[in-house]
């Protein structure tokens, strides 16, 4: 081409460039064929908007399962006891903590305005007061009306002998109600599992990129400090901390953080060390790049195909993980909503076999679209993967 | 030529299914080969002459790959009725083949012996002393030296070379009647593909076998081919003997593949130009280190002393076989790698400066990699490819203004700014060569290092790359440093040549000179390889 002939041609390319701005699709056509390639995975697809439909729904337990009313209307004052802790006084009685569930604030706040109870107006360590036999008591469902509110003042006629009152899936050996237990505790297994995983994530592909980056030196000693680290049993660790420390939600997961973090390394590793060498990184080098901006815009995108391909397995490990120690009785503080908890309970009671079953098909089916949400992922990362 | 052809092959098609959608790679093809014939496959990369030949073999990848319509008969039999036990019979027996790439080809984990053996007890039950012996004889037949040192040597143990003649052997194993070579020499050298193609030859004439030679190189079709089939977009668009294809070419194709020779004439040499990049003794040396302390016992003389100057708006070609050190010199004078030596660029020393203190400068001194498909993150659109550099050596540039830079740059090596929110994976060889191109171009440098820039592309678009290069010098008076085994383009690129051996210096000069009267065995050699496919007296260059 001349330059005539060049400069012509970039005039009316410039023109056309303005006149029709190309947008940026949201989705790089590569993320759109993985996009495409897991929605393929038909089971896979369907687990993942199951498994999210019941985690948001967790999420808002409180509006779900609680002894304390969504809405209140007090003489003419709309109260939220949800999101506010009022004191009895309010309702004028004396305690500093108002129990909704009382017959005597109920009839003076139903005689005052009115109130809007969740389905299950029970909390995770709400304690069923009028559980139709001794603790564990089975589902409300197998009991008729007459021993099912046997034990309230009024019997059948008592206005607290409703549905919202039920222990669908029966109380635990505390008259705790179960159905509430599971979805608390649902809540805070995600929860742990994710932030676990996300935690190890950053740290793992971190610490990962750095060594695979630099390799050499910085990769050797790295390396056997891991050795080392990974060397350590977690468990008995866990007994010792928790001889000092007060166990808590956090401070497990600052443990478990501690050492879980170790499995992302290997992967993002290799990752690095095999994309460093990509033309298109020294052509980065080339440029001036810094080391920073290399492993950031040019390296991380590499491994994260495999550290994403990982996060769903390593977020089912954490949740076992965290349901074991519960069982053992090293998890979280006693009264927590647990799942782990729950089993235990299930495994001493065994004449109450709701309560291992509660148990048992909540984990099992957390876990299971786990699994399915994982395989899926790893099928949209699949290069080589076609589907007819 | 017999009445039976040995292969005949009639309105083959085949398809490839993705994602539901149905391409065909090869629309309605058709041709024969007679006993004893050579015929060649030539096309671009994409026509679909390599999907052609494995299809005979049903080496395609199924269910994906489909064949619609079509038939193939070897010797009377209907190759695609049979089943995948018949098949086993005829692959590596009657039909065998060898690739384009030696080292992927043979199992990395297992001795040459253990390979060739393997195909004789398969096909001929061959065991222990008989295969020995045939293994040797082979290895004999293809040319490999001192073959008994050789039946235990791993293929990482051999040169890309020795590597294709172990696959030849294995392909001559069982008396083929039928030989097809896929691209076998582009993955060579130059003088080492003269000397695979004369073995080929040779072997083909001994044992009268016939052959499907798949290549995109027309010069190589010349040399060994009797009829040229040339492909186009999954289709044959002409067929005829060599020699009326090359005299008389009827199809358009065939004559843009035949006028895609680079052309045109380097800047002329001016000795007296501003020297841009000099480098004196430029040495690097890898250590050899052994023992439990890694003491270095020895180096690895990559580049061994090396005085190179690099005048602006002029190129100097820097020429070898591969392992001869071209790239690592291109390297260590850009700092890439460590050298010692002294390097003045632009009137600075250089060869002191870290990594951090050469950023400055890296913006005026850019480097285009050979592999455009490896060069390119995948990740990122063309727009950010090409301003990356931009936004570390022109920080304060606005988005409007950098944008600009990018579709000037666009512009500049002739590709529409319209398309810089793509991804490199939705263009074709050349075109992501010519973004690699802007990303250097978009920062105004004084000196680019082109290392095999035209290599990994089909001649077409060699010779445009070509065109766009020295556009580009004449342009903005840039200082090229030309790295390449490929004399052609190097004719018509450099004005200076250095050939460079076991990283030396050999001869050096200017172009016209190093072309017109080569000085030594070794440059003659390269020239009658490059050029006429010759082989050179042996001793003169490596196996």
């Amino acid at each position: 081409m001349s330059d005539v002939q060049l400069k012509a041609a970039v005039e009316t390319q410039r023109e056309e460039v303005g006149a029709r701005p190309v947008k940026r699709p949201w989705l790089s056509p590569l993320n759109k064929r993985r996009w495409a390639n897991f929605k393929a995975n038909r089971r896979g697809y369907w687990s993942l908007w199951i498994f999210l439909a019941l985690f948001v729904l967790t999420l808002f337990s409180e509006f779900i399962a609680n002894d304390k009313p969504i809405i209140v209307s007090y003489k003419g004052e709309i109260l939220f006891p949800v999101l506010v802790a009022y004191p009895e006084e309010k309702f004028g009685g004396f305690y500093a903590v108002t129990d909704y569930r009382d017959p005597v604030i109920r009839d003076e706040i139903e005689a005052n305005g009115w109130m809007i109870w969740p389905p299950i107006r029970y909390s995770y360590r709400t304690v069923n007061n009028a559980v139709p036999e001794a603790a564990p008591s089975r589902p409300s469902w197998q009991y008729d009306v007459k021993t099912r509110c046997a034990q309230y003042p009024e019997g059948e006629n008592d206005p607290d002998c409703i549905v919202g009152n039920w222990n669908w899936l029966g109380t635990d050996d505390q008259a705790r109600d179960v159905l509430a237990r599971v979805i608390y505790g649902f809540r805070v297994s995600v929860l742990f599992g994710l932030i676990l995983t996300l935690g190890s994530a950053v740290i793992g592909v971190s610490a990962g990129a750095i060594q695979g980056y630099f390799g050499g030196w910085v990769d050797l000693l790295f390396q056997r400090f891991i050795e080392i680290w990974s060397a350590i049993p977690v468990l008995y660790l866990l007994l010792i901390v928790a001889a000092v420390l007060p166990p808590g939600f956090f401070i497990l997961l600052g443990l478990m953080l501690l050492f879980s973090w170790v499995a992302f390394v290997g992967v993002v590793r290799a990752e690095f060390l095999r994309a460093r060498n990509f033309e298109y990184v020294n052509a980065a080098r080339a440029l001036g790049v810094p080391n920073r901006t290399i492993i950031f815009r040019h390296l991380l995108p590499n491994a994260m195909v495999a550290t994403l391909t990982f996060l769903p397995f390593i977020l089912n490990g954490s949740i076992s993980t965290l349901t074991s120690l519960d069982f053992l009785g090293f998890g979280l503080p006693p009264g927590s909503a647990s799942l782990g908890e729950l089993l235990k309970q299930g495994q001493r009671n065994l004449n109450a076999p709701w309560l291992g079953i509660a148990g048992f098909v909540t984990l099992s089916i957390m876990l299971s679209l786990l699994i399915f949400v994982g395989e899926a992922t790893r099928d949209a990362f699949d290069p080589r993967k076609t589907f007819k | 030529m017999s009445a039976q052809p040995l292969l005949s092959i009639r309105d083959l098609s085949v398809a490839f299914t993705q994602g539901g959608a149905e391409s065909l790679a090869v629309d309605h093809v058709s041709f024969d080969i007679a006993k004893g014939e050579t015929l060649a496959l030539v096309g671009e990369s994409g026509s679909g002459k390599s999907v052609s030949a494995l299809s005979v073999l049903k080496l395609l990848p199924y269910p994906s790959a489909s064949h619609p319509s079509g038939e193939i008969r070897f010797d009377g039999k209907d190759l695609m009725a049979l089943g995948e036990k018949d098949l086993r019979r005829v692959r590596g027996n009657k039909i065998t083949m060898i690739f384009q790439e030696p080292m992927t080809s043979l199992n990395p984990l297992h001795t040459i012996e253990q390979q060739i053996v393997e195909v004789l007890s398969l096909h001929q039950g061959m065991r222990d002393e008989q295969a020995r012996a045939r293994t040797l004889e082979l290895l004999n037949e293809v040319g490999i030296r001192e073959p008994e040192k050789r039946l235990g040597a791993y293929p990482h143990q051999l040169s890309g070379g020795q590597r294709q003649r172990v696959m030849i052997a294995m392909a001559l194993a069982n008396e083929p009647e039928l030989l097809i070579a896929d691209e076998p020499t582009t993955a060579l050298d130059v003088t080492v593909q003269a000397q695979i193609l004369e073995l080929l030859a040779r072997l083909k004439q001994k044992n009268g076998m016939s052959m499907l030679f798949i290549t995109h190189d027309l010069g190589i079709v010349r040399k060994i081919a009797d009829r040229v089939c040339v492909m186009t977009k999954g289709k044959i668009v002409e067929t005829g003997p060599t020699k009326e294809i090359f005299d008389n070419p009827q199809h358009e194709y065939t004559r843009h593949l035949l006028a895609a020779e680079p052309k045109g004439k380097p800047p002329a040499p001016d000795p007296d130009a501003r020297p841009v990049m000099i480098g004196e003794q430029v040495k690097v040396w890898f250590p050899i280190k052994q023992g439990f302390f890694r003491k270095v016992v020895d180096h690895v003389k990559a580049v061994d002393g090396i005085d190179v100057t690099v005048r602006a708006g002029q190129t100097l070609g820097v020429v070898g076989e591969s392992g001869s050190g071209k790239t690592t010199l291109g390297l260590a004078l850009a700092r890439m790698i460590s050298s010692k030596g002294e390097i003045r660029f632009d009137g600075r020393d250089i060869d002191k400066l870290s990594f951090n203190a050469m950023r400055p400068l890296r913006r005026e001194l850019q480097i285009v990699f050979q592999d455009p498909y490896g060069s390119l993150s995948p990740r990122m659109s063309v727009a950010e490819i090409i301003e990356e550099g931009l936004r570390i050596h022109e920080p304060k540039l606005g988005a409007d203004a950098r944008d600009g830079r990018v579709v000037d740059a666009l512009n500049e090596v002739g590709l529409d700014p319209a398309t810089r929110f793509r991804y490199p994976h939705e263009f074709s060889g050349g075109q992501r060569q010519r973004i690699a191109i802007a990303r250097a171009m978009v920062l105004n440098p004084k000196f680019v290092m082109l290392d095999e820039p035209t290599s990994a592309l089909d001649m077409s678009v060699q010779a445009q790359v070509v065109d766009l290069l020295r556009g580009l010098q004449a342009r903005h008076d840039l200082a090229y440093l030309f790295i390449s085994h490929d004399l052609k383009v190097v004719r018509a690129l450099a004005n200076d040549v250095i050939v460079m051996r076991n990283g030396r210096i050999v001869e050096a000069g200017p172009a016209d000179q190093i072309f017109g009267n080569p000085q030594t065995d070794y440059t003659r050699a390269l020239i009658s390889a490059a050029f006429r496919i010759e082989t050179a007296p042996s001793g003169a260059v490596n196996e």
